[in-house]
């Protein structure tokens, strides 16, 4: 133990650490290195085969497009809420703050089964929608709208709290030098709160990218059309192919990786900026 | 209690906090470390509480070797500089904790915590904020309750980091005095942390400069006031005026003036700096045998003495030059007028080379 | 709607003009995010009590005392009594590592801890699967011995305990890297042991953010769907939790008990929203209490 920490007088190091370090090799390091073990029992034809089989690659085209169109749309309309949210009074204000929080608190099922009842042709929004040969539920933009929902937060809850630390007088600054509204936003504003909209663009997307939850009640699950790389690897699974349903979540793991990395720089970048 | 700490070595990574720091805490007395920022001083007052581990040395207690004595049974009382006061707890709370927690066998009852919470609360002047939070309470309270809290296990030995560092200017100077009161109360050996000379002047008994891991001076305030061993204690302890100058058989040259520089009679044509206290300095309207020609190039007559500052004709330099208030009309003194200067008192320290 | 508008007008005559938009920019704005959430938020809550109880109380409390729905009730608690307390262990073991103590093979710790966050649910039924499968790692040596964990309980709380792993932790790693370390260490030089710090100095002061982590945690331990589908197995009542019952239901059109049941989970979600909302009103009160302390000084 000598070498590996800078002694100390606080107790428990050993005992902290052995079963922190125990308990995260069980629940998750092994678990996950057995998944790369299991895909690469695969030779690599067979793995690239699996991997690049027209069903995959078109479940990674709507699991991708439809994961970064229902983050782009909570760019979009999560700022806006989290700048309400800051920036203006309303009535009942503190309960929207709250509900933003639905959708890490709603089970994922639930939230499933509302949205497929809610946008079905029959359903309060589908009838609206039938009428202009719109079909949101069993379509991909099914898969759209349960994204959405899903990272609905994270755009909010990144973006809220850097704007609540900017400073009024940066801009009170930039309007005594003549600048309009608009000019500061676009000037002042945006630029400061861009890392933090790219993170929560980012955690909107990975946290899409895996779903499965929500998208299969709404999705319709036909394959090359509405069908999600998780439920193909469920698919798999259930045909008992453990090696491809293996070799699918290396793919769907490793863009997980490279994302959680490109998180991390980016709050490292936002960090940085914040300190500057 | 006294305390001993011999040959201290303490690293962290590539940086020397402590490079074989010997020194000793007779019983009773009021020390403080005093140092600038990165010097070791906070290191080694962790160290003597055992809430650092020395790399090297030993830490006696009374004579006994308290090295490996675990921060626990060492019965030190530490004052923290933000204080570290629990928030959960009422301030009974937290001074009673150090007594509630011991074993079961030597635990006092109830009645008897009570009493000894309340007779520490009175001695710091608080006893009427026993059931408020410490968020409920002011800095200089704070502090107090801190104390208290660490006096409550009786411990052998009293030690602050920077027991006044969080504190405004004048809540600071009341602290000051009244801690300075209490150690004459209770005599506990106590060591405190600080890195403002004057408060070190003010309150102990006994200084301990450090610099860079390493000792540089121990004296009364008044020894290293008047009596730097040092440049460096020279340069940290008050405002100082720098002449280079060359030493020759017990004499320093400036320009055309010369210091006395008893110290170094042997020494032979030696580069060296003459280190001047700014009211170690004389002033006159006309020159005169050993004065400096200079310019009064700023007057500040604000606070109880004149600060003022020459220019003078050896170097294009500044002089620091402290006056009573009562030579401002003597002298008559304005910006611009031509002065001359004198030291009157300076110590030379040779140049290594 | 209406109190909205006459609340804002109110407001915007005290707003500095210089550094705030138009009025009207404002209300345009309000009104996006407001129908923004509404459409996402609001209906898809509003409908699930809706249909829930659209063939009336008798049909929606008949739906819930079924014996499949009880069972899938009970594994569910099962399931997140097991996983959270384990959770809480590991939650604040890492926590106490990392913000206590410097050593190398921190940053690989935060990295793992994280690492669940990141991955799809189902992939995290499926390692399980591939570990304790019937083609597993450990399978055949479990067959052996006529152990079940695929397709089984076990199964169930290990995938749970997977989604779950970091929330703990993630609360209070940075709350307790906030605090560092002088409270404990005032608590030794007082004589206090080890436990004795532990339980009367670093818990009471990091409450507040264990019991949103647990909150946040036991929320998503017992909605959790994806993970805990892929071991399940389905079997109506022995491995079917509460929300893979509203599945099955669903998909046998019995749509009424299938919301009845979901209703249940969309209740427990807004009490978390209350209570987080609660604990998160309680943290801003503690801050600015001491930050006026901190300024009384001054």
């Amino acid at each position: 133990m000598r070498s590996l920490r800078k002694p100390s007088v606080i107790p428990g190091f050993g005992l902290s650490l052995g079963f922190a370090a125990f308990y995260a090799s069980l629940i998750v390091f092994i678990p996950l290195a057995a998944l790369f073990a299991k895909a690469f029992t695969l030779t690599w034809s067979q793995f690239w085969d699996t991997v690049l089989d027209p069903q995959a690659v078109a479940s990674y085209r709507l699991s991708l497009g439809a994961a970064f169109i229902g983050a782009s749309i909570n760019l979009v309309f999560g700022f806006i809420v989290a700048w309400v949210l800051v920036r203006y009074h309303f009535f009942g204000k503190k309960v929207v703050d709250a509900l933003v929080d639905l959708p890490f608190a709603l089970p994922t099922a639930v939230a499933g089964i509302a949205l497929t009842t809610l946008y079905a042709p029959q359903g309060w929004i589908g009838q609206w929608l039938t009428p202009f040969n719109i079909k949101v539920a069993y379509a991909p933009l099914g898969v759209v709208v349960a994204l959405t929902f899903i990272g609905l937060p994270f755009v909010v809850r990144t973006v809220q709290p850097v704007l609540e630390e900017l400073e009024k007088e940066i801009e009170e600054a930039a309007a005594s030098l003549g600048a309009s509204r608009w000019h500061t936003f676009r000037r002042i504003l945006l630029p400061a709160l861009l890392p933090a909209l790219l993170t929560g663009f980012a955690l909107s997307f990975a946290r899409a990218v895996g779903e499965y939850g929500s998208v299969v009640f709404i999705s319709g699950n036909m394959p090359f059309k509405t069908e999600i790389t998780p439920l193909l690897i469920v698919t798999k699974l259930e045909q008992y192919n453990y090696a491809g349903a293996a070799a699918l979540a290396v793919v769907l793991l490793t863009f997980s990786f490279v994302l959680l990395l490109l998180i991390n720089m980016l709050q490292h970048w936002s960090s940085k900026r914040a300190g500057g | 209690m006294s305390i001993e700490v011999k040959n201290i070595q303490k690293q962290f990574g590539e940086f020397t906090a402590l490079d074989n720091v010997s020194l000793s805490f007779p019983t009773g007395e009021l020390v403080a470390l005093l140092g600038p920022s990165g010097c070791g001083k906070t290191t080694l007052l962790r160290i003597i509480a055992g809430l650092e581990n020395p790399d090297g040395g030993v830490v006696h207690f009374h004579g006994e070797d308290a090295t490996h004595v675990h921060v626990r049974q060492r019965q030190v009382g530490f004052v923290f500089q933000h204080y570290a006061l629990f928030r959960h707890m009422t301030v009974f709370d937290n001074v009673a904790f150090g007594l509630s927690v011991r074993p079961r066998g030597k635990r006092p009852d109830k009645k008897e915590i009570a009493e000894r919470v309340h007779d520490l609360l009175k001695l710091v002047q608080l006893d009427w904020l026993a059931d408020r939070y410490p968020d409920q309470l002011s800095g200089g309270q704070r502090q107090r309750i801190a104390l208290a809290r660490a006096l409550a296990v009786e411990p052998k030995v009293l030690l602050l980091d920077e027991p006044f560092g969080a504190l405004d200017a004048k809540v600071r100077k009341d602290l000051r005095r009244w801690l300075r009161r209490l150690h004459d109360e209770l005599h506990i050996t106590s060591i405190f942390v600080t890195h403002d000379q004057e408060e070190a002047m003010e309150v102990a008994d006994r200084i301990v400069v450090l610099n860079k891991g390493k000792i540089e001076q121990i004296g009364t305030p008044d020894e290293v006031y008047n009596n730097p061993a040092t440049p460096f204690v020279y340069d940290f302890i008050g405002q100082v005026n720098l002449f280079h100058s060359r030493v020759n058989e017990g004499w320093a040259h400036i320009g055309e003036i010369k210091l006395p520089a008893p110290e170094h009679p042997q020494v032979r044509d030696h580069a060296a700096v003459a280190y001047v206290r700014p009211h170690d300095i004389e002033l006159q309207a006309l020159p005169g045998e050993g004065f400096i020609s200079a310019v009064i190039d700023n007057i500040s007559t604000a606070g109880a003495v004149l600060r003022i500052e020459l220019r003078h004709a050896l170097a294009d330099d500044v002089i620091h030059v402290e006056l009573p208030r009562s030579q401002e009309r003597l002298l008559n003194l304005h910006p611009g007028s031509q002065v001359y200067a004198r030291p009157t008192n300076s110590k030379i320290f040779l140049q290594n080379r | 709607m209406v109190g909205t508008v006459s609340s804002l007008g109110r407001r915007a005559t005290r707003i500095n003009h210089a550094v705030s938009e138009p009025f009207w920019v404002q209300f345009i704005l309000i009104t996006i995010a407001l129908v923004f959430l509404a459409l996402f938020l609001v209906m898809p809550l509003v409908a699930v009590f809706k249909e829930a109880f659209s063939k009336g109380i008798e049909v929606y409390f008949a739906s819930l005392s079924e014996p499949d729905a009880w069972h899938a009730v009970k594994l569910t608690l099962l399931a997140a009594a097991i996983s959270v307390p384990l959770n809480v262990i590991f939650g604040v073991s890492a926590a106490w590592a990392i913000t206590k103590f410097r050593f190398h093979g921190k940053h690989a710790l935060i990295t793992l801890i994280d690492l669940p966050f990141a991955v799809s649910p189902v992939v995290a039924g499926l390692i399980y699967v591939l570990l304790f499968g019937a083609q597993g790692w450990f399978g055949p040596w479990l067959a052996d011995h006529d152990l079940k964990i695929i397709f089984a309980v076990p199964g169930i709380v290990l995938a749970t305990i997977f989604v779950t792993f970091p929330f703990v932790a993630r609360e209070l790693i940075p709350l307790m890297e906030e605090q560092g370390t002088s409270y404990e260490e005032a608590s030794l030089t007082l004589g206090a042991g080890g436990w004795q710090t532990f339980w009367r100095v670093t818990v009471p002061s990091i409450k507040w953010g264990l019991l949103y982590g647990i909150i946040l945690c036991n929320a998503r331990a017992m909605g959790e769907f994806g993970a805990v589908s892929v071991v399940s197995g389905h079997i109506r009542g022995q491995t079917n939790t509460l929300p893979l019952h509203i599945e099955i239901l669903y998909n046998e059109y019995q749509f009424a008990a299938s919301f009845a049941a979901a209703s249940i989970l969309a209740g427990l979600a807004l009490v978390t929203l209350v209570v987080k909302s609660f604990l998160e009103w309680q943290h801003t009160r503690d801050r600015e209490r001491a930050a006026r302390a901190a300024l009384q000084e001054i």
